[in-house]
């Protein structure tokens, strides 16, 4: 136990040191404000193109429904890429893997305090993202303080199952090359469709809905939305569920989700070591 | 007894490619067939030991220690490091060892040459201010102490290759392979780093080194044996100077003539065992080496050279090298 702390401690100090030690910290820190913020005025430009289409009036439940859902995919996008990156930049740009893969460590534990720093940046972003949307443009966010609890719990368990799908591509991306990295940006771009992140499962097709349904993110979005945006009214098919059935749902499939990842890291590291691609470079 | 290092019957074998491209109007086949990179190779090496692996490019080398670091799985055969055994129990390996490869630059170019080395140490579980502390004194001897704060960006391709000389010997490891260490080194730089290793190999108990190098003088100089390998198989095993007794009884000499081209005359000569030769553009030189079984041939050698057109500039009977050692058994010189 002591030996993947350890692991996990200075994986997460490199990963920090990599994400934020190459400007002044004063520019990191502007830097850090300013992308979210940035991210955030594309997607109000986005809503400003739907409304003038569609309902010139506006429809404050659906802005903030995407807000908030946009929001948190902060965490998606930055976490699986991140995960995912860690072993193709460890064997391509930086060739230091063999050398981290032959240490006494787990480079699972490896792989997951790496990603430890993503999440800190991330957790920074979406922040910034819904406090800026709070003040500026009218999202309707309200945590009661009996559900921080619960919102906590949900987080932990959301970025776990993230961690578990990065890893689950960290396991493929020991068997490919880096130009595969694609994967690493298609994967969420399924969930930003499937999970309710920007319009609600009602709007899918039942067989996207089914779809939707069987990956956690789909509950870690709605519990999220049902306790910092309470007063938004939005039909997302999982309405008929309290809190802590969709709590439950979660922790069930980020079970699942944690084994499956254990499984896909394993079969790919085994076959990159037969096939010697543990440290391949392929220059592209 | 048990061995630090020890392989049976180790074969690795690269599966090959298949591929077919259109090119124009035809199919262009560019399959690449199956690499038999270790062919059965059998090596046992005590503890205590500075052992060298000698051979040329792609004799399997680099192959043989990605599997003893547990990098690389065998096709067949077994391999044991420290006991136990590279394909079901690398995690007591990993305790125990620890790799460098010269001539790459591996490193995170956004810390400075110490944090990189720092950083490898705790996953080695190597208390920080130990680790400190060697890596001052590593520094210093390697001639890296006033690039210590310096970002790895910042390093020249020696110098990263010396931090990563020391990235391997702060973790102390009890086996320690090293993959061609002074590939692309200066002179003073390989001879550092030749003397460090000889030192800590012998200046400690238990503590085991396994060089890779296509230098003869460098494998001459600094392993207690050498296996000279070729094609994935081992080809002799010994002291460097029981491998030059091997070939004493038979005669070595060199000569430096102008360019030549024609070589088949020489492997049909009565007596010659093997030779090998080395062009120089530049001067439109050719140097030559043969291995005779006696002096007897050399009179034909030379009038083999001049019925060419060719002068002979320099003839010297030498003592043999481990690269004669190669020629005789291999027929072909490492270049």
């Amino acid at each position: 136990m002591r030996t993947y702390w350890r692991t996990f401690k200075t994986a997460a100090w490199l990963g920090w040191e990599m994400d934020s030690n190459w400007t002044e910290p004063w520019l990191f820190v502007l830097y850090s404000v300013i992308k979210p913020v940035a991210g955030a005025f594309i997607l109000v430009l986005m809503y400003i193109v739907f409304v003038a289409i569609g309902r010139p009036s506006g429809d404050a439940d659906a802005f903030s429904y995407m807000y908030v859902g946009n929001s948190f995919f902060i965490f998606v996008a930055t976490v699986l890429f991140g995960t995912f990156q860690v072993i193709q930049s460890d064997r391509e740009w930086y060739q230091t893997i063999r050398y981290i893969y032959i240490s006494p460590i787990s480079y699972y534990v490896y792989i997951l305090g790496r990603a430890a720093s993503k999440i800190a940046v991330a957790v920074f972003a979406v922040a910034i993202t819904l406090l800026f949307g709070a003040m500026f443009l009218g999202v309707r966010l309200h945590l009661a303080l009996a559900d921080v609890p619960l919102f906590l719990v949900s987080t932990v368990l959301g970025l776990a199952v993230l961690l578990a799908i990065g890893i689950c591509l960290g396991g493929i991306s020991f068997l490919t090359a880096k130009h595969t990295h694609g994967l690493a940006e298609g994967i969420p771009g399924l969930f930003y469709v499937f999970c309710g992140v920007l319009f609600p499962l009602s709007v899918l097709p039942s067989w996207g809905q089914a779809v939707g349904r069987a990956i956690p993110l789909t509950y870690w979005f709605d519990i999220t939305r049902r306790l910092i945006a309470p007063t938004v009214t939005v039909n997302t098919t999982l309405s008929g569920f309290d809190p802590l059935t969709i709590l439950l749902f979660l922790i069930v499939s980020s079970i699942g989700f944690f084994l499956l990842s254990v499984l896909i890291y394993k079969v790919g590291e085994y076959f990159a070591r037969k096939a010697g691609k543990i440290d391949m470079t392929t220059s592209y | 007894m048990s061995y630090a290092v020890e392989t049976r019957e180790l074969t690795r074998i690269f599966a090959g490619k298949k591929k077919r491209r259109r090119r124009a109007a035809e199919e262009v086949d560019e399959s690449v067939g199956p690499v038999t990179a270790l062919d059965q190779v059998s090596l046992k090496i005590e503890e205590g030991e500075l052992f060298g692996m000698l051979g040329p490019n792609g004799a399997g080398k680099t192959t043989l220690i990605k599997i003893l670091a547990t990098l690389l799985l065998p096709t067949s055969g077994q391999a044991l490091v420290a006991g136990h055994d590279v394909t079901k129990d690398p995690f007591p390996i990993r305790q125990v060892i620890n790799m460098v490869s010269g001539g790459e630059t591996s490193g995170y170019g956004l810390l400075t040459a110490r944090e990189n080395i720092w950083m490898f140490s705790q996953f080695y579980g190597v208390p920080s201010n130990v680790s400190n502390s060697r890596i001052d004194e590593l520094m210093h001897i390697f001639g890296l102490w006033d690039k210590r704060n310096a970002k790895v960006r910042m390093l020249s391709t020696g110098q990263r290759q010396k931090m990563n000389m020391i990235r391997g010997f702060v973790t102390d490891p009890d086996i320690l392979f090293l993959d061609e260490p002074t590939l692309g080194l200066d002179v003073n730089a390989a001879r550092t780093i030749r003397e460090y290793v000889m030192n800590w190999v012998r200046g400690q108990k238990g503590k085991t080194v396994l060089l890779t190098t296509h230098y003869m003088a460098e494998a001459d100089q600094m392993c207690d044996r050498i296996a000279i390998i070729d094609k994935g198989k081992i080809l002799a095993c010994d002291t460097p100077e029981n491998l030059k007794r091997m070939i004493r009884t038979e005669t070595t000499f060199r000569l430096e003539v102008d360019a030549i081209r024609d070589l088949t005359t020489f492997s049909t000569l009565q007596g010659v065992k093997n030779f090998s030769h080395k062009d120089d553009i530049a001067k439109n030189r050719s140097f030559l080496t043969f291995i005779l079984e006696d002096e007897g041939p050399v009179a034909e050698i030379l009038s083999t050279i001049t019925s060419q057109g060719k002068k002979v500039h320099s003839l010297q009977k030498s003592e043999p090298t481990l690269e004669d050692v190669f020629i005789s058994m291999v027929g072909r010189g490492f270049e």
